[in-house]
C-alpha cells in the first residue's frame, strides 16, 4: 500500500509498504532516515521515538498506515524544528519548508561545515555534557528531552526522570544525559 | 494482509461484521509487538486511529463514558477528579510514549490479567459498552474476563467505550514491579470506598488468570466498617480488621509461578497492598475524601 504523510515538515509517500509495517521501518528503510534507531521493537526502550503529531510515540508501535496523513518530527529534523520554535512559528509541523530528505541525508554534527545546519538546543547540551557513549539511546533521548522542554521549560528532576523513564541507555550514561537535559532548560531560560 | 481504515464508527462495526477475523489496532502497544515479532499475522488490520469519537469521554452524572483509545496519559492528567483509581493506575502504564498510545480498551480487548486498568475498573465498578452491527450491549467488567487474555467479546464485536462509576469516595491504586517505569505488573492492587452506599471494592491484577475481586474481603470489611461505626465517626480501622481484610485479599488471589515472581510472593504482596490502600484510602476518607494520596 501507499502511504502519505508530513516528516519533518515535508510531504512524503512511501510506496510497497506492506500493512503489518510499522512507522520506523517505513522512516528507516523506505525514506532513508536511520536517525531513529532500531533495537526492542516492543516499546520498551524508546531509541524509536519521534514525534507523531507533536506527541512522542515509539514508531516501531505505530503501523505504518496509521501514520497516514500525519506530521511526523524524526531526530533529523529536530534542529530544524527548534528553530522554527524559538521564531515563535507555531505552524511548524504544518509548515510547507522543513528539511528535506537530501538536507537530511547530507546532515552532519560537525556545526558549520558545508551544507550542515546548527545543532538543536538540546542536540548541543548532549555534546556539550558529555551525555553520548555509544550513541545508540541519543536519537529517542533527544527527541524526548526536545519534547519535556517545549511542554515545561523548567523541569525538576523528577520531571526529567519520568519524561526519560521510556528511554534506555545501555551504557548507563544516565547522570550525564540528565546533565545534558538540565544544561539545556537552563540555557533555554538564559535566551528566554 | 489487508489494512482496513473506517472513517466512522458505523464503517468500523460493518468492517468488522464483514471480516470478523480482523483484528482491531488503535494505540499498537500490544498488536505491533506481536505482529514485529510475528507472533501475530493477522488476515486484515483494522485501524481505529481515524474514528474521534473513540478519543472523547463524557462526564455524567453517576458515570464517565470513556472513549475506548483515550489515552492514559489524558486519563491522568484530565480524569483524576473522577476516575481517581483509574488515573493512579494510567500514571503507572509503560512510559510517556506508551501512554500516549496506549488506552482502555485496548488493554480491554488484549485481556491480559497483568493490564493495568482492570483492578481500578473493578473497584470503581465498570462495564463495557461492545457494539456490532446487531446492537449494543453493556458487560460488567466481572463478566468481562473470561481467561487468561479472553474476553467476552463476540467476533463481531467492537469496544465502544467503557462506562465507569465516578469516584463517590477515595480510589487507590498500587502495583509491584522492578522499576518505577516501563513494569508489567507482577502483581496490583485496587481499592475504592464507596461512601454512598457504605460498601468497598477491590481490583486484584496479575495475580489469578483473569483479574478479579476479593469478594469476601470486600463483604468483611463493609461489616466491620457497618458495625463499627466507623463511616460515621471516620475512626480508624482496627489493625485486626485491616490484618483480616488483607488475608482475604491474598485468598481471592489464584496465582502461578513465573518470570516475573512466586505464586507465594504475589499472595504475600496482594496482601501487603491491601492493607496500605485500606489505610491511604480511610485516611483519606478521614480528611474529607478529596485527597488522594499516590501509591
Amino acid at each position: 500500500m501507499r502511504v502519505n504523510f508530513t516528516v519533518n515538515g515535508r510531504p512524503q509517500q512511501a510506496d510497497d509498504v506492506w500493512e503489518g509495517e510499522s512507522l520506523l521501518y517505513v522512516l528507516r528503510e523506505r525514506l532513508g532516515l536511520p536517525g531513529s534507531k532500531n533495537a526492542c521493537e516492543q516499546g520498551e526502550c524508546g531509541s524509536c521515538t519521534v514525534r507523531l503529531d507533536g506527541l512522542p510515540v515509539c514508531a516501531c508501535l505505530v503501523a505504518a498506515g496509521q501514520a497516514e496523513g500525519r506530521e511526523v518530527v524524526t531526530v533529523e529534523g529536530l534542529a530544524e524544528h527548534a528553530r522554527r520554535r524559538a521564531a515563535g512559528d507555531g505552524t511548524t509541523a504544518r509548515a510547507p519548508a522543513g528539511t528535506s530528505l537530501d538536507e537530511a541525508r547530507r546532515w552532519t554534527p560537525a556545526p558549520g561545515g558545508p551544507g550542515a545546519q546548527a545543532l538543536s538546543p538540546v542536540q548541543q547540551a548532549f555534546v556539550d555534557a558529555g551525555a553520548v557513549q555509544c550513541g545508540f539511546c541519543t536519537p529517542g533521548l533527544l527527541v524526548a528531552a526536545d519534547e519535556l522542554i517545549e511542554r515545561n521549560p523548567e523541569p525538576s528532576d523528577a520531571d526529567i526522570r519520568e519524561a526519560l523513564s521510556g528511554n534506555l541507555c545501555r551504557c548507563t550514561g544516565y547522570e550525564t544525559i540528565l546533565d545534558a537535559v538540565r544544561l539545556a532548560a537552563a540555557r533555554a531560560g538564559e535566551a528566554g | 494482509m489487508e489494512f482496513l481504515r473506517p472513517g466512522s464508527w458505523e464503517e468500523a462495526l460493518a468492517a468488522k461484521a464483514e471480516h470478523p477475523a480482523a483484528v482491531p489496532v488503535a494505540g499498537g502497544t500490544d498488536v505491533m509487538v506481536e505482529i514485529n515479532f510475528d507472533r501475530r499475522r493477522p488476515e486484515y488490520l483494522l485501524d481505529l486511529n481515524r474514528i474521534g469519537d473513540l478519543y472523547e469521554w463524557e462526564t455524567g452524572e453517576d458515570e464517565v463514558r470513556l472513549g475506548a483509545s483515550v489515552p492514559y496519559a489524558r486519563i491522568m492528567e484530565e480524569l483524576r477528579a473522577e476516575l481517581p483509581g483509574l488515573a493512579l493506575a494510567a500514571h503507572t502504564v509503560g512510559s510517556p510514549q506508551i501512554r500516549n498510545r496506549g488506552s482502555v480498551g485496548g488493554n480491554l480487548g488484549a485481556a491480559s490479567p497483568a493490564g493495568d486498568s482492570h483492578p481500578p475498573l473493578l473497584a470503581a465498578g465498570a462495564r463495557v459498552e461492545a457494539e456490532s452491527v446487531r446492537g449494543t450491549r453493556l458487560i460488567p467488567a466481572e463478566e468481562f474476563y473470561t481467561g487468561v487474555k479472553r474476553n467476552a467479546l463476540a467476533p463481531d464485536e467492537l469496544i465502544r467505550a467503557v462506562r465507569i462509576a465516578r469516584a463517590d469516595g477515595p480510589q487507590q491504586f498500587s502495583k509491584v514491579g522492578t522499576r518505577n517505569a516501563m513494569v508489567i505488573a507482577v502483581c496490583a492492587f485496587s481499592l475504592a470506598l464507596h461512601p454512598r452506599s457504605r460498601t468497598v471494592r477491590t481490583g486484584i491484577g496479575s495475580a489469578a488468570p483473569t483479574p478479579v475481586r476479593a469478594r469476601a474481603a470486600e463483604d468483611f470489611l463493609a461489616a466491620a466498617l457497618e458495625e463499627g461505626g466507623h463511616w460515621e465517626s471516620g475512626r480508624p480501622v482496627p489493625p485486626s480488621a485491616a490484618r483480616r481484610f488483607a488475608e482475604l485479599a491474598a485468598g481471592a488471589c489464584n496465582p502461578i509461578d513465573d518470570v516475573r515472581g512466586s505464586a507465594r510472593y504475589r499472595r504475600h504482596a496482594v496482601a501487603v497492598m491491601a492493607r496500605r490502600t485500606l489505610g491511604w484510602t480511610w485516611e483519606a476518607y478521614r480528611a474529607g475524601g478529596r485527597e488522594h494520596r499516590c501509591a
